[in-house]
């Protein structure tokens, strides 16, 4: 649990200086997350004079569900304490409730700024969460189980062979995956105009020790989808909890240069592709729901052979 | 004393509170009393129907002499009807609890107050009848007290209009059961289900009668296109009454199918089951889709249980699948969700509708155009109503989250079945299944956003006060009721084991014993799901955070102005509405399922007039089947009026005809 | 090796009725010229790996004729037509992108649905890529239907031939003489088409550009 709460803010900064250097500029260091964070911490909380108790309980509620949320990962070892505690789809609804409450907070000083973001964010939401789903029934399908340490130690063994059905779900992974975290093309993590907020609008009136907890679980989330693209789809060196302490260190070299990896890939990703319109989303989005839904219509089909 | 005859004296006791009620009604004190005896004897059926799931597993049976003299009327008690009795007295005793509150500003408590407890006797003996007589008989009956108390407000226009149509759909239901009941009785007339049940019949009886209890009891449960009367009766009835009917009796129509379907019927064929899916797919969208669209806030709520009646339905469908291809370990965890969530649906539906109620009394309104920032004036309606809303869209660890993942769970299994429309049809169906609780989520941020949250939209919501001490403890417990069936489904699931052991034959694998009170619903290596680590885990890192931020990092904390991206507009109109907030996803899937269109008038620059947005939906099933029926029976109904005004030698001819009509069928027959 | 050679082939007839996805989703005319591009490139691969399994050194011919037309020559060369003709660049479908998807998805299952029928004694790959096959073929029409606009008729008709190019190759045996005449086919094909798009600019629905200013917004 301490290495994705650690890792986090190292990706998100990893990215933006990559994504700087392609722009030729130098960037922010790559750890300037970190120091952003304490900063945050110690600074006071401006709060809005209607804002109720929701809105100061939120913050930490979001983060304690992104930091369970993104444990239940396996990162450079399957199997881990409690990994049965949660399978996939629980981890989907865990993140569904963070952007639950993050949705009633953005609606809450009642500002025209909260209601666009959370407006925009559940109908987002609203294609990304079932087109996840159905890309989850497509891996449990392939592996037999939705507990993910299962599913990574199936990948990782030869007879998972090449697949149409998980080539599909990969792909369309990548398109919800960009679209959960706010990155280009759905919505643009840095800007400030109203017209392409969806994330930032949302916790526009959060200040202090309260945005650095939702800055820390949204790098959570990130590295949440980046792992799991990574043990679901690139699972070698992930270690079993049978092995001893060097196959866990490989496993954690392994998993910090597969972050690395599509930590670089998101930054060129964002790089070429310009932002799309705003309702252009769900088509984007529709995209990936089909996606999946062929490739458990594949899988479903497949089995009579 | 027998299990079953303690029900019957206490839906006894009810029926006599009612018959007192038209009494006293006028007088102080007459609503607790007729609230209190109705509490009383919905605790004391509750008890019974949790005593037979405890300790007897038998079923036990009663016969009084009333009604049809060859036959008598049965009662049955056993696993199925244990359980709905728990459902309903559960619904029962926490409506009576609501009611001792909100009864007491009841403008008309002569048109309430009789009908309520013969409500809740009329739904307690359809889910103990054993024939099809007695079962018809308090069908009718819970129909009518439902109907009457639909129209307790009648000088209302629209409630008058939504009672008639209530009343056409319920005959019509009913209608389709006695066909269902005369088919499955046979020639003979045998209508006792013990009879029914022993006899054998064709599958095309099986099929046509299977499909006219789906039709006649989908009508009252709400599945789309029967759904109409729904939206319009429920809210027009005292909130409580609306819990009752949204939360407790569509259950019993969905007790209706399961009965007939997996009790009285032998087992159907496969391609029944693709009907059953195809419909409740259909419903959980659809209906979520309506509720998405409403600004009134108990509209929305009816809307939303047609969208669970579906997810309901998907769940039996699913199980009458497994059951044709004699899947039976599958058609019980088919069947186990489809039951778990029939009991998480009663109580986060009547929980929110208990809150609709609260806001009602408080301000006066309905319409969350009007409302809005009433978290800070009523802060325990809020609390409730967020659980409520939170366990309704599925999210972990409460107990929506846990019946939804035994569906999908269920909609794994699948891939197993042999039939290619079945292959099309469960992907299909588990798409629209994450679909629907993805818009479930939405509309629910929308309901509990702009009704509580934000700034009060009129004075309204402004001067709103908290409800009293009987609704809130009504709510609290229906709230905890939730939190503990989400973290504890172990115990729910092993005790729905007798229901799918004599309905499919087969149980899931005992949970209570499983480490950690996890549940597992196949085998461990598939998968497993532990509610209370979760919910520990979770309060565990949101105090562990919140701890060491207050201490190693600053507390200080300043109230200001909103920031507002430095533009603060002190009018509360500026805030988002319930129609601006479903705009996107009005945008996205309304204009094909609604065929919803936007027009915008802006004046040109200068012209001081305000703009105007006009937002068009149409009802696409009303106007497809409902108008047209309309249509054919006015017609036709204008045609015959003809009939009216003949004149006597007319008459005498038409007398003179059918006798000679009938003379010449006797001398053809004969 | 073997189970990963085969594999391999049905990855490639996959990636087709992946582009011709990509084909339906695009909206715009230049990427759909590229998506085109790309689709043919695959099926260069596609019958170049076939050729390499099934040693018949005919079919290399095949994927070179595939790819220097369809790849490039092509599309290079509608490029020019739609430059010069001043063709709108925005496709404008019947019933909307997300409904498009969804008929495409429904065509992908009934062309498994027959296949699998249909071929009951072939190994299972090669039922599936026949399968991928028509659905390519039932894709490319889908796109024909759908669009108003001229140019993606024709894009939709290149990426019918795709598809048949794609069956045949996968049935073994297709001589080269075939090839040549489905080649030519083609080719005179796409010349009378391009003779006709002058023609068919006045009578079409919406290849004109004053009418793009008439649906210029949104559509609520």
């Amino acid at each position: 649990m301490a290495l994705v709460l650690l890792a986090a803010p190292l990706l998100t900064g990893f990215v933006r200086k990559i994504k700087a250097r392609l722009q030729r500029r130098r960037g922010p260091s790559v750890i300037q997350p970190y120091r952003d964070l304490y900063r945050l911490l110690r600074k006071e909380v401006v709060l809005a004079e209607n804002a109720s108790w929701l809105f100061r309980v939120t913050p930490y509620l979001i983060f304690a569900v992104t930091w369970v949320a993104a444990s239940l990962v396996p990162t450079f070892a399957s199997g881990l304490m409690f990994s049965w505690t949660a399978d996939l789809i629980a981890i989907i609804a865990l993140l569904g409730s963070a952007r639950f409450f993050l949705a009633l907070a953005g609606l809450d000083v009642g500002t025209s700024f909260g209601g666009i973001g959370s407006s925009r964010e559940v109908m987002i939401a609203s294609i990304a969460e079932p087109a996840m789903l159905l890309i989850v029934f497509t891996l449990a399908l392939v592996a037999g189980s939705t507990q993910l340490s299962y599913v990574a130690e199936f990948m990782a063994s030869p007879e998972a062979g090449l697949r149409v059905s998980v080539g599909l779900a990969l792909i369309a992974l990548v398109m919800v995956g960009i679209a959960e975290n706010g990155r280009i093309p759905v919505d643009n993590p840095a800007t400030h105009l109203e017209l392409t907020m969806v994330h930032e609008a949302m916790v526009l009136e959060y200040s202090g020790r309260h945005l650095a907890m939702i800055e820390l679980a949204a790098s959570m989330k990130l590295l949440l989808y980046l792992s799991l693209l990574a043990c679901l789809f690139a699972p070698w060196g992930l270690a079993t909890p049978s092995m001893g302490p060097a196959a866990f260190a490989v496993g954690l070299t392994s998993y910090l240069g597969k972050l690395a990896a599509g930590g670089t890939l998101l930054a060129l990703f964002e790089i070429i592709v310009a932002k799309m319109r705003v309702f252009r989303v769900p088509e984007f989005l529709g995209a990936a729901l089909m996606l999946g839904l062929l490739g458990t219509l594949l899988l479903f089909l497949s089995r009579s052979l | 004393m027998q299990l079953v005859t303690v029900g019957l004296s206490c839906v006894g006791v009810l029926l006599g509170a009612a018959v007192l009620a038209v009494g006293i009604a006028r007088r102080a004190g007459a609503s607790t009393i007729v609230y209190g005896a109705s509490l009383v004897a919905s605790a004391i059926v509750l008890a019974a129907a949790l005593a037979h799931f405890v300790g007897l597993s038998s079923p036990t049976t009663l016969t009084l002499p009333l009604g049809l003299p060859w036959l008598g009327a049965h009662f049955r008690l056993d696993a199925l009807a244990a359980l709905f009795l728990a459902v309903v007295n559960l619904g029962g005793v926490s409506a009576s609890l609501y009611a001792l509150g909100y009864g007491a500003h009841e403008p008309f408590p002569g048109r309430v107050l009789p009908f309520f407890p013969a409500f809740l006797a009329g739904m307690n003996l359809v889910v103990l009848a054993d024939d099809a007589f007695t079962f018809l008989l308090c069908w009718e009956f819970m129909s009518l007290a439902s109907w009457a108390l639909v129209m307790a407000h009648h000088r209302i226009e629209e409630n008058v209009r939504a009672a008639y149509i209530y009343l056409v759909m319920a005959s019509f239901g009913t209608l389709t059961l006695l066909l269902a009941f005369g088919l499955l009785a046979g020639p003979d007339g045998a209508y006792g289900f013990a009879a029914i049940r022993e006899s054998a019949q064709t599958p095309f009886v099986n099929t046509l009668a299977l499909m006219l209890v789906l039709i006649g009891a989908g009508s009252k449960a709400g599945l789309v296109p029967l759904h109409v009367w729904l939206p319009l009766a429920h809210p027009a009835a005292p909130s409580h009454v609306s819990a009752l009917m949204s939360g407790v009796m569509t259950k019993v129509a969905v007790y209706a199918f399961v009965r007939v379907a997996f009790d009285l019927l032998d087992g159907s064929g496969w391609w029944q089951s693709i009907v059953v899916l195809f419909i409740g797919g259909g419903t959980s969208v659809l209906g979520v889709l309506y509720a998405l669209m409403q600004h009134d806030l108990k509209r929305l709520l009816a809307y939303h249980t047609v969208e669970n009646i579906g997810i309901i339905f998907i769940g039996l469908g699913l199980a009458l699948a497994f059951q044709a291809n004699g899947m039976r370990a599958a058609a019980a965890l088919a069947l186990t969700a489809a039951l778990f969530h029939v009991l998480n649906h009663s109580l986060f539906k009547s929980l929110l509708f208990f809150g609709a109620g609260a806001v009602l009394t408080s301000t006066g309104q309905r319409d969350m155009e009007l409302l809005g920032g009433l978290i800070r004036r009523m802060p325990y309606t809020s609390f409730t109503f967020l659980v409520g809303c939170v366990a309704i869209s599925a999210l972990p660890p409460l107990n929506g989250f846990a019946s939804e993942w035994l569906t999908f769970q269920a909609i794994l299994q699948s891939p197993e079945l042999p039939q290619w429309g079945l292959k099309f049809m469960v992907p299909a169906v588990g798409g629209l299944l994450a679909l629907s609780a993805a818009l479930a989520a939405a509309c629910f941020v929308k309901a509990f956003g702009i009704t509580f949250l934000g700034r009060p939209r009129s004075s309204a919501a402004e001067t709103a006060g908290e409800v009293d001490r009987f609704s809130l403890t009504a709510m609290f417990g229906l709230a905890s009721l939730c939190l503990l069936a989400g973290i504890l489904p172990g115990f729910v699931i092993d005790a729905l084991a007798p229901v799918t052991v004599s309905m499919v034959g087969e149980r899931m694998p005992a949970q209570a014993d499983i480490a950690w009170l996890s549940i597992v619903p196949i085998a461990e290596a598939r998968s497993s799901y532990n509610g209370l680590l979760v919910f520990v885990f979770v309060a565990f890192s949101a105090s562990f955070a919140a701890l060491v931020v207050h201490r190693f990092a600053s507390r200080a904390l300043r109230r200001a102005p909103a920031w507002d991206c430095g533009f603060p507009d002190s009018s509360t109109r500026t805030q988002y509405t319930a129609g601006s907030f479903a705009q996107p996803i009005r945008r996205v899937f309304g204009t094909l399922v609604f065929r919803a269109r936007e027009q915008v008038e802006l004046p040109p620059p200068g012209d001081p007039r305000p703009a105007r947005l006009h937002v068009e939906l149409r009802d696409l099933v009303w106007e497809a089947f409902y108008l047209p029926i309309a249509g054919v029976v006015s017609a036709t109904a204008t045609r015959l009026n003809h009939f009216q005004f003949l004149t006597i030698r007319r008459y005498l001819g038409l007398v003179f005809l059918t006798l000679v009509t009938l003379l010449l069928v006797i001398a053809i027959w004969l | 090796m073997n189970g990963l050679v085969f594999e391999i082939a049905h990855m490639l007839a996959a990636s087709l009725v992946l582009i011709s996805f990509i084909q339906l989703y695009q909206d715009r005319l230049y990427a759909l010229l590229n998506t085109f591009a790309l689709h043919a490139f695959m099926l260069a691969c596609s019958v170049a790996w076939q050729a390499f399994i099934q040693d018949a050194p005919h079919l290399y011919i095949t994927a070179a004729i595939a790819l220097v037309f369809k790849a490039i020559v092509i599309p290079v060369a509608l490029h020019r037509i739609i430059q010069r003709l001043g063709i709108h660049r925005e496709i404008e479908t019947v019933g909307g992108i997300g409904l498009t998807m969804l008929a495409g998805i429904a065509l992908v299952a009934l062309s498994m649905v027959v296949m699998l029928q249909v071929t009951a004694e072939a190994d299972p790959l090669a039922r599936q890529d026949l399968a991928f096959a028509l659905a390519v073929i039932l894709l490319g029409l889908l796109l024909m239907v759908s669009r108003r606009n001229a140019v993606s008729q024709v894009v939709g008709f290149m990426s019918l031939e795709n598809g048949l190019v794609l069956a045949a190759t996968g049935a073994r045996g297709m001589p080269l003489v075939v090839e040549f005449s489905v080649a030519f086919s083609i080719l005179i094909a796409f010349v009378v088409i391009g003779i006709f798009l002058f023609r068919i600019r006045e009578r079409f629905d919406s290849v004109d550009v004053h009418v793009l200013d008439q649906h210029r917004g949104e559509r609520l």
